[in-house]
């Protein structure tokens, strides 16, 4: 099968070695144009009359765009009107070694037939590949290979369709463009063209506007250090005059920020650096280099707050008595490390949701967009769609902060909704927590199973039947993406069999797909508190895996033979088809093992594993197995605005700790075999042991109020909690434990080939995965896969057995838990909010969790809601304050509180700031004289909202 | 930026080959006058030079004989300037000590070994550029000097490298394709009778797509019969012509 091929070889030298490779080049590669009579292809995708009417060019043409206008107006490409676009191998290529996020966008653009883009390999078309000359370099290499394509395109079009289609190249360099037209090839800038667009004008906003630094530089004052190259910075960072770090600026300083240092070294792990010049145009979550100040000029983490609300551009006057605001209040003792931002190793931009702060010149187009994430910077936009866009979220990007600027330049990308409304803010809680939130594309949901689907013959291979077996699934109410069920029932020898059946993900989602991608990205499902967001689309989580009680479910089944002192005899893992006798919700199966009339074998079943799981409980407990506590709450909603009416903390019966229990004990032997069977590449989680420190604030806590915590082992702490009573405050116990999970570290997966301590601290066990929630967690169709193959009911694939690729996936399924649960917590405040907004004022008891030096910390249980009392206000008299860090108290004028003080507060909406409103709460009781709120001040339910500001 | 894209969304590998493509390859028979048969390949970048002396009596050891056919002796070495860094030892490593068994094993099973009972045939193979898919080549090569030698053979031995990457095989690997670490096996077949002379996997690959794989591996062994037939063909005819003279 081989055809004629000339071919070149490619010589590249890297350091010592030289590389040689093979470069093919061929003839049959195809135009992609439909109609074209010269090329043998069979599914073009360029349609052969281009509809873009442009005001540049009367002819129907095509674009192919460069490199720079790909990565930085990947916006604009996106856009439903842009189509028939040729995207050459070499800009690709490029796009996909300089940025992922781009990468992975512009694939997904390629693979939608309604775009019409094409891919065109002219690396190894015969006409089209050309090799680098002597002295030039590789950037200039490629723009000439896109000139060479863009002039065969039209050469190729020409000849086949006469004078009548085009090709043109798109191109923001202005050398590239000057030598396509000497060329003969019609060339035009980015914005030249999308401003030609006659339908579309409002396509301009989405511009990204990426200024000529050169020219820039000429006009304006200089404000910023120039960044050093890269190659340059490299250098240095080996020599060690730079250190590589990620940045991360403050949340409540927008003047301050600490660099995260890369690598071991113990030393100078966290820079800290302070001020504009310093910061020098590093945005959150950039990889920068640092260099460091002399010992001298060392700052000190400053305990203030500031917020930028400069609305005059450039004003670094003002600025500058900022920074020596910083300096002051810094004390001698707290000098930190300190740093100045030389250079960028990586941008880390993406696109930031906030609000428009309208320019306060009428006819000006440029705009200031306020961020809701208070770390990154403001942003100027260009858009003249400016009184349309205020009060809405909207999505900006960043494209560039040159030197003279003091804020970064961006561009629209669109708008999300009128702030306030439960959906825009549900979307900007899911895009600022980057949770994949789309609907599941075409090409994803063309791998799932064709309906009407039923269990075959040809599914019972490797498959026992068990829809005999009493099986019945407990689960929260209303529930509809069933993971699990179980069964028990005597065996003739006297013994137990249990059975634990999870749904069957795996069977549905095969290794590689579209379906599988998606759900590896998405990592999990995100429940927020009236919306889930699926890892997998319907039709599998909520009917076809879902275990109901409605009809035959494939399963995966683990199932024990378990004697009544709950010792495992016998472990036996399957694929199996079960009929699930019933669903329950934990309060009816609550109902039905206390009930005395009922004794069917449903119900028998189910005392049976009740049992069972007290004596599991028991044991994991003696093992030193913690039981933290956190406040739980949940919104009953108004059917028909969907908006909280009622809170209600989650109540913990019985049956639910007996569901738990036997899902630990399947996911605990799940992992031993697979660790077993793949020792190198089993994904498994840990729960690391907290450094001892952590417990400081725990210990502390308890000891003013004469208890004893020991944190020597888990076992010595679960013992000492369980100890911590006192019968005058019940509920001291409860905020113990709360304490006590802010202590902990995350748990994390990871594979069992890339780490060698696999305990669970939590759990009290030496080895822990997930098993049994494949519907809602990719981490366990991972796990079942293993536990497959391990039994041989399914196969491996190569990725699965490669510990690297393994890695990489727990990375991003630690990422997207953390995500979730930040967005969980996000969604449960914003809940809070509306609730409060519709409640008015209320008067709450609640506790002091921690006290600060300015502030406490309050939880009122019966929201479970934490919020924070500032004894400092603006406009108000200090009180006097004395913070003691050792018992730790906080004494305001002459009344001290310490952590678990009983209080009083006043909560009320803080709705002054569009973008971050917040639950405010105010002191009631204790009194402290002069610094009280007055109880009946706002009668009539509202409070002040007056001062409205855009942003503080 | 995570790695090498093996196989572009449009079907081409980093070369610019489609996943059934082999690399180009070319050869000559003859290239040694001294040797018995000897021949030269190149498959890509990877070059291979095999030579072979015998049948004649065993040499050293006569213990060694066997009474009923003929001792195949092989030895495989790797020049010292086949890689990007020069190598230390050209053979006799573990690699080399292993490849030279895999070359034994192979042509033991493909000549007529029992119509020399008593006589030795050697067979030297060396790798002259290293770019993937070493044993292939080396296989191929002997084929072509064993046949210049004369020595008759049940078939052809032809033998090519078969890669699984995204669910695809691709046949004839380069070397950065093999060093991408998936899983690789390496086939040597008899094209006509389609038996097979050897087959050897290196990592993990479920049985599930080893037929897959092997069905690619042998289509590509039977593509490269037919370049190899046609070298051969018209070496004989060259030789025809010259002799005819
Ligand atoms: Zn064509």
């Amino acid at each position: 099968m081989l055809k004629s091929k000339t071919f070149v070889k490619k010589t590249r030298s890297g350091g010592v070695l030289k590389i040689v490779r093979e470069h093919y080049l061929r003839d049959d590669i195809w135009c992609g144009c439909v109609g074209c009579s010269t090329c043998l292809q069979e599914n073009p995708v360029l349609q052969s009359e281009p509809v873009m009417e442009s005001a540049l060019c009367d002819k129907p043409h095509y674009i192919l765009p460069d490199t720079n206008v790909l990565l930085h107006q990947i916006d604009i490409l996106e856009d439903p009107v842009i189509q028939n676009v040729i995207v050459l191998q070499t800009v690709l290529q490029e796009v996909r070694s300089r940025s992922a996020p781009v990468y992975k966008r512009i694939k997904d653009v390629i693979s939608k037939p309604e775009k019409h883009f094409y891919t065109f390999t002219n690396e190894h078309h015969r006409e089209t590949y050309i090799e680098r000359e002597q002295g030039e370099s590789a950037n200039d290499r490629n723009d000439r290979a896109i000139r060479i394509a863009v002039k065969w395109y039209n050469a190729h079009l020409k000849k086949d369709s006469g004078d009548v289609l085009q090709a043109i190249l798109i191109t923001n360099d202005r050398r590239n463009k000057e030598k396509a037209v000497e060329a003969g090839i019609t060339a035009y800038t980015c914005e030249e063209y999308i401003k030609s667009l006659i339908a579309n004008p409002e396509l301009v906003d989405r511009l990204a506007c990426i200024s000529d630094e050169q020219h820039e530089i000429e006009s304006g004052r200089i404000l910023f250090l120039e960044h050093i190259p890269l190659s340059r910075l490299q250098q240095g960072i080996k020599s060690g005059t730079y250190l590589q770090g990620t940045f991360r600026a403050s949340r409540d300083n927008y003047l301050e920020a600490t660099v995260w240092i890369h690598g071991d070294a113990e030393e100078n792990k966290e820079i800290i650096i302070q001020g504009l010049r310093n910061l020098n145009r590093a945005i959150h979550e950039d990889i920068v280099a640092v260099e460091m100040l002399a010992k001298d000029q060392w700052m000190a983490p400053s305990s203030i707050i500031l917020q930028d609300e400069g609305q005059n551009e450039d004003d670094m006057e003002n600025e500058e008595e900022k920074e020596k605001l910083l300096k002051s209040t810094a004390s001698k003792s707290m000098l930190k490390p300190s740093g100045r931002v030389v250079g960028i190793i990586k941008r880390n931009w993406r696109p930031y949701c906030g609000m428009l702060s309208k320019s306060q010149i009428k006819e000006a187009t440029k705009h200031l967009f306020t961020p809701a994430d208070r770390r990154i910077p403001r942003i100027r936009i260009e858009t003249r769609q400016a009184s349309v866009l205020e009060g809405q979220r909207i999505i900006v990007a960043i494209d560039g902060w040159p030197r003279n600027s003091r804020y970064p330049n961006g561009h629209f990308v669109r708008s999300l909704g009128t702030a306030g409304d439960k959906e825009t803010e549900t979307e900007v809680l899911l895009l600022e927590h980057d949770v994949p939130h789309q609907p599941f594309s075409q090409v994803v949901l063309s791998f799932l199973p064709k309906m009407p689907w039923s269990i075959t013959e040809k599914d019972m291979k490797h498959r026992e039947d068990l829809r005999h077996l009493y099986v019945c699934s407990v689960d929260p109410p209303g529930c509809t993406d069933i993971d699990d069920a179980l069964h028990c029932h005597n065996l003739e020898n006297g013994n137990l069999e249990v059975g634990v059946h999870i749904a069957d993900v795996s069977y549905f989602i095969r290794p590689g797909n579209a379906l599988d991608q998606e759900s590896e990205n998405r990592g999990t499902t995100v429940y927020l508190c009236e919306k889930r967001i699926d890892m997998v689309p319907d039709l599998l989580s909520s009917n076809l895996c879902s275990l109901r009680s409605d009809g035959d479910r494939l399963a995966f089944s683990c199932i024990w033979e378990i004697n009544y002192n709950a010792e495992i005899l016998n472990t036996k893992f399957t694929k199996s088809v079960i009929r699930s006798k019933a669903s329950l919700t934990y309060a009816e199966a609550q109902m039905r093992i206390d009930s005395t009339s009922m004794n069917d074998d449903i119900t028998k079943s189910l005392r049976g594993l009740n049992k069972l799981a007290k004596i599991l409980k028991k044991r994991r407990i003696d093992k030193g197995a913690l039981t933290l506590s956190s406040p739980e709450v949940r919104f009953h909603m108004d059917s028909e605005t969907h908006d909280p009416i009622d809170l209600q903390t989650k109540e913990l019966r019985e049956t639910n700790s007996m569901v738990e229990e036997f899902m630990l004990l399947a996911n605990v032997s799940v992992a031993e075999k697979i660790y077993n069977e793949f020792s190198e590449c089993a994904l498994l989680r840990k729960h690391p042991a907290p450094p001892l420190s952590n417990y400081d604030i725990l210990v502390k806590a308890a000891k003013s109020k004469d208890l004893e915590i020991k944190i020597d082992s888990a076992k010595a702490l679960a013992d000492s909690l369980d100890k911590a009573e006192c019968s005058s405050f019940p509920y001291l116990n409860t905020l113990l434990r709360i304490l006590a999970t802010r202590c902990m570290m995350q748990a994390v997966y990871f594979c069992s080939g890339m780490d060698s301590d696999f305990h669970h601290y939590g759990l009290a066990s030496p080895i822990y995965t997930h098993f049994t929630s494949p519907i809602r967690r990719y981490s366990d169709i991972i796990v079942h896969r293993l536990l497959a193959a391990a039994i041989g009911a399914d196969c491996t694939y190569p990725e699965l057995m490669d510990k690297h690729k393994l890695a990489e996936i727990c990375k991003n399924l630690n990422y997207r838990h953390k995500m979730a649960q930040y967005s969980q917590r996000a969604s449960v405040a914003f809940h809070t909010q509306l609730f409060f907004k519709s409640k008015g004022i209320v008067s709450e008891e609640g506790y002091i969790l921690f006290v600060r030096k300015n502030a406490i910390v309050v939880l009122i249980p019966k929201f479970g809601l934490e919020g924070t009392v500032f004894f400092e206000q603006k406009d108000m008299p200090k009180p006097k304050l004395f913070y003691n860090d050792e018992i730790p108290t906080l004494t305001v004028e002459d009344v001290c509180f310490y952590m678990f003080d009983k209080v009083k507060v006043k909560i009320t909406l803080d709705a002054s700031n569009i973008q971050h409103q917040k639950i405010r709460m105010a002191l009631v009781e204790p009194q402290i004289p002069g610094f009280n709120v007055p109880k009946q001040k706002y009668a009539n339910g509202e409070p002040e909202q007056k001062k409205c500001k855009m942003d503080s | 930026m995570a790695g090498l894209e093996l196989l572009s969304d449009q079907g081409y590998r980093l070369d610019g080959r489609k996943a059934v493509e082999l690399r180009k390859i070319r050869a000559r028979m003859g290239v040694f006058a001294q040797a018995d048969g000897s021949a030269y390949i190149e498959q890509g970048n990877t070059k291979a030079l095999a030579v072979v002396y015998g049948p004649h009596e065993i040499r050293g050891s006569r213990s060694k004989a066997l009474h009923d056919r003929a001792v195949v002796n092989c030895q495989y070495s790797m020049a010292t300037f086949s890689t990007g860094e020069r190598k230390r030892r050209p053979h006799g490593d573990r690699k080399s000590s292993e490849m030279t068994l895999h070359l034994k094993q192979t042509f033991e099973a493909a000549i007529l070994t029992q119509l020399y009972p008593r006589s030795q045939i050697d067979i030297y193979v060396q790798i002259l550029q290293a770019d993937g898919g070493n044993y292939c080549a080396c296989v191929n090569a002997a084929t072509l000097a064993i046949m210049d030698a004369g020595i008759p053979m049940r078939d052809y031995v032809c033998a090519c490298s078969t890669g699984f990457i995204e669910d695809t095989p691709l046949v004839d690997l380069s070397y950065i394709e093999e060093a991408a670490g998936g899983p690789q096996l390496a086939l040597a077949l008899l094209p006509k009778s389609e038996q097979i002379a050897l087959l050897e996997m290196n990592s993990r690959l479920h049985e599930d797509h080893l037929e897959k794989v092997l069905d690619a591996a042998s289509k590509a062994c039977r593509d490269v019969y037919a370049v190899l037939d046609r070298v051969v063909r018209d070496h004989v005819q060259e030789v025809c012509t010259l002799l005819g003279e």
